[in-house]
C-alpha cells in the first residue's frame, strides 16, 4: 500500500482535514458525497487529494444516492466511503439499512449537527439513536463515538479494517466541534505502527468464467417467507453478538472508589474528564465512563464499573435529550444504580456544568 | 403612478435582508415582491422557501411564509395547494435543491402538472454550504467540489432545467428562463409564472441566472461578467412554454 504520510508527523488541522488525511492513510480508494455542514470539508480536502493519489471521488444528486453508490462500491471491492451530518445521515438510513442487510462494509463518517431537520449547522450529540439504530432493522452496525481530532484519525483506520473484517457497516460518530475546530494530532501511515489494514474483495464482479471457474454471485436482499427472513437475522445477530467482545471500546477512570460516576460519551466527555479530575481535588469522589462504541455497547465493562465502584449514581451528560441515556437504560436494565442526567440538546457541555449538576445531586 | 422603492408584500422588521452584497437572490425576491403587490395577492399567497441561501427569505415578505427542507420545497407546496387549492403557492430554491437533491420532486410535479408556482435560483453553485459544484455549474468552472474546473468527461454538463421541464409538461404549463440582469423580463416571468397557477392552468416554473460574488470571489466587474457574458451565453433567456400566446425569446 502505498505510504501518504511518509515519516508520522505532528500536525495541527481541523478534524474534517483530519479525517480525510485518514481516509487517504488508511487506503479508502473512493468517496461518495453530498455536501453539508459540518461535513463539507472532508469532501474538499478529498476532492483536492484525490487525483494526486489516484482515489475516486463522486458528488451525487442527494445522500440517497451517496448511500447507495458507496454500497454499489464496496461490493465491486473498494474501499468506499461517505460523509455526512444531520439530515443527510436521516436519508442515507436506507442506503445503511441495505448495508446491514447485506452485510456490506461500508465506511461513513457522521458530524452532527443540531436537530430535527435542518436545525443548526453547529453542533449536537442528537443522531446517537439514527446512526446506531436508525433503519428498519436491529442496529447491526458498529458505531465509534469520537473525542479528539487523533482520535477521528485513530479509529478511521481502525473503522475500515473492521467493516472489512467482520462485513459490518462502520460509522465514525463526531461532531461539528470536533469537524471544525483545529487542534494538534500525529499522523501516520499504519503500517509504520505495525497496523495491518485489511485487504478488500469483491462481492461481484469476481472475474474467471461463470459455469467454468466459478458459479455466478448472487447477493440477495428480499426474502419470500418471514421464516427464511428470521434465520438470516437470528443468524445475524448470533454473529454479531460473538464479535462484539472483540469490537467493544470503552474507557473508564477513577471508578474504584468512586460515588458517583459521569457517563459521558464523544467530545463531552472531554468536559467529563476535566470535571471529574476538577472534582477529586474538591475531594468528591466522581468517576468516569465513556463508551468509545455505541455499537456493541460496552455493557458488561459499564455494570463492572457501578458494582466495584458501589456508586450510587450515575450522571449521563449529553448534547441531547436522553438518546445515550436510552441507550446505557437498556444496556444496564436490573441495576439499581439511581440514573441522574444533564440533557443540553444541541449545545456544548463544559466542566463547570457537569460540577455543578454533580454538586446539586450529591 | 409614483414608483414604490420597497414593495408593500415584504416584510420590513427583517430589512436589510441578510444576503450577501453583490448577491443576486435579493434582485429575485424584489421582482416577486413587486409582482405580488400588483396581483394584490398578499393575503393569498403562501411563501415556501428551501434550505440553501434562499432560506434567508423565510421572514422575507409579509404573507405567510414556511422555510421547508433542502431540496422538498416542491412536495411542501404541493401539499398545500392540493388541500387548499384557494391559496397561490410560490416554491423558492436554488439550483442544488431544485435539480439535485429536489430533482425528482421537480419532474414528477411536473408531469403532474401540479398547478404552483416555483421558482429556481441558478448561481451555479452551492451558496449555503460555501461553494461545492452544482448541476448548473459551467464546463471548466471551479468549485469546491471541482477544484480543476468542472470536467463533463467526469460530471456531465450542466442541467437545463427549463428545457427539461418544457419536455415533460402539458400545454399549460409555464416555462422561462430569467436573468436578474434584465430586470423588467424577470418581472414579467414571474407575473406570467403566477397569473398561470391563479388561472388555473398547471406547472409554473422560473428559473434565474443570479450572481454569487461571494462563492465565485469575484469583484462587481467580474461578478456581472460572470452572468452576462458566461451564464446567459450557456443558459437561454426566455419563455419556452407560455399560454398565454406566444412566447417571448
Ligand atoms: C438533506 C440535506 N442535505 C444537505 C443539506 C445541506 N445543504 C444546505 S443548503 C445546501 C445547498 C444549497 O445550494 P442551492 O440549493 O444551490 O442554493 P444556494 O445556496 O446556492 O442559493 C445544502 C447541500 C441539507 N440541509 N439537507
Ligand atoms: S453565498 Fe452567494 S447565494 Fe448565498 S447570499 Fe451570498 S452571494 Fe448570495
Ligand atoms: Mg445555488
Amino acid at each position: 500500500m502505498e505510504r501518504v504520510i511518509g515519516e508520522s508527523k505532528k500536525s495541527f488541522m481541523t478534524g474534517n482535514e483530519a479525517a480525510a488525511w485518514a481516509c487517504l492513510a488508511a487506503g479508502a480508494d473512493i468517496m461518495f458525497g453530498y455536501p453539508i455542514t459540518p461535513q463539507n470539508e472532508i469532501m474538499h480536502y478529498w476532492t483536492r487529494m484525490a487525483p494526486k493519489y489516484g482515489k475516486g471521488f463522486l458528488q451525487t444528486e442527494d445522500e440517497l444516492s451517496a448511500g447507495f453508490t458507496v454500497c454499489g462500491g464496496v461490493q465491486s471491492g473498494k474501499k468506499a466511503f461517505t460523509a455526512t451530518a444531520g439530515p443527510g445521515n436521516v436519508l442515507m438510513q436506507e442506503p445503511f439499512g441495505m448495508a446491514e442487510a447485506m452485510r456490506l462494509p461500508l465506511l461513513a463518517i457522521i458530524q452532527q449537527r443540531g436537530g430535527p431537520s435542518s436545525g443548526t449547522v453547529v453542533y449536537s450529540q442528537q443522531e446517537v439513536s439514527l446512526t446506531t439504530y436508525g433503519g428498519n432493522g436491529e442496529g447491526h452496525r458498529i458505531v465509534y463515538s469520537t473525542s479528539t481530532h487523533q482520535e477521528i484519525f485513530d479509529y478511521i483506520i481502525k473503522g475500515f479494517n473492521t467493516a472489512w473484517k467482520f462485513r459490518f457497516p462502520v460509522f465514525i460518530l463526531g461532531d461539528g466541534y470536533q469537524a471544525k475546530m483545529r487542534e494538534p494530532l500525529e499522523m501516520y501511515d499504519p503500517e509504520s505502527r505495525g497496523i495491518k489494514m485489511e485487504e478488500a474483495y469483491p462481492l461481484i464482479g469476481l472475474g474467471g468464467k461463470i459455469g467454468q471457474d466459478r458459479g455466478p454471485s448472487h447477493l440477495c436482499n428480499i426474502y419470500s417467507l418471514e421464516e427464511e427472513l428470521y434465520e438470516v437475522i437470528t443468524k445475524v445477530q448470533a454473529e454479531y453478538d460473538a464479535l462484539a467482545p472483540q469490537i467493544t471500546e470503552y474507557d473508564e477512570k477513577f471508578c474504584e472508589d468512586a460515588d458517583i460516576i459521569l457517563v459521558t460519551h464523544g467530545v463531552v466527555s472531554r468536559a467529563a474528564d476535566d470535571a471529574v479530575k476538577a472534582l477529586r481535588a474538591q475531594g468528591i469522589k466522581a468517576g468516569y465512563f465513556r463508551p468509545i462504541t455505541l455499537r456493541p455497547f460496552p455493557q458488561q465493562e459499564l455494570r463492572a464499573a457501578i458494582a466495584k465502584s458501589g456508586a450510587k449514581k450515575l450522571l449521563i451528560a449529553e448534547s441531547a435529550i436522553g438518546q445515550l441515556e436510552r441507550l446505557v437504560k437498556q444496556e444496564i436494565y436490573g441495576e439499581t444504580v439511581k440514573i441522574e442526567t444533564l440533557f443540553m440538546p444541541g449545545v456544548g457541555i463544559i466542566e463547570s456544568d457537569l460540577i455543578d449538576k454533580v454538586k446539586s445531586v450529591l | 403612478m409614483a414608483v414604490q422603492a420597497i414593495p408593500k408584500s415584504w416584510y420590513l422588521p427583517s430589512k436589510p435582508h441578510k444576503f450577501c452584497p453583490g448577491c443576486g437572490h435579493g434582485i429575485v425576491l424584489k421582482a416577486l415582491g413587486e409582482v405580488i403587490d400588483e396581483l394584490e395577492i398578499q393575503d393569498q399567497v403562501i411563501f415556501g422557501c428551501d434550505i440553501g441561501c434562499s432560506l434567508l427569505s423565510w421572514n422575507f415578505f409579509a404573507c405567510d411564509s414556511t422555510q421547508t427542507h433542502h431540496g422538498r420545497t416542491t412536495p411542501v407546496m404541493v401539499g398545500i395547494k392540493r388541500s387548499r387549492p384557494e391559496l397561490v403557492c410560490v416554491g423558492y430554491m436554488g439550483d442544488g435543491g431544485g435539480y439535485s437533491i429536489g430533482s425528482q420532486h421537480l419532474l414528477n410535479s411536473a408531469v403532474r402538472n401540479e398547478k404552483v408556482t416555483l421558482i429556481l435560483v441558478n448561481n451555479t453553485n452551492y451558496g449555503m454550504t460555501g461553494g461545492q459544484m452544482a448541476p448548473t455549474t459551467l464546463p471548466g468552472q471551479k468549485t469546491e467540489t471541482s477544484p480543476y474546473g468542472r470536467d463533463p468527461e467526469l460530471t456531465g454538463y450542466p442541467t437545463m432545467g427549463p428545457e427539461f421541464i418544457a419536455q415533460l409538461t402539458p400545454d399549460s404549463a409555464y416555462v422561462a428562463r430569467a436573468t436578474v440582469s434584465k430586470y423588467k423580463q424577470l418581472k414579467k416571468y414571474i407575473k406570467s409564472a403566477l397569473r398561470n397557477q391563479m388561472e388555473g392552468n398547471g406547472f409554473s416554473f422560473v428559473e434565474v441566472l443570479s450572481t454569487c460574488p461571494t462563492n465565485w470571489r469575484t469583484n462587481a466587474q467580474q461578478t456581472w461578467n460572470f452572468l452576462e457574458d458566461e451564464m446567459e451565453k450557456y443558459f437561454p433567456v426566455g419563455e419556452l412554454k407560455t399560454p398565454f400566446g406566444k412566447g417571448d425569446k
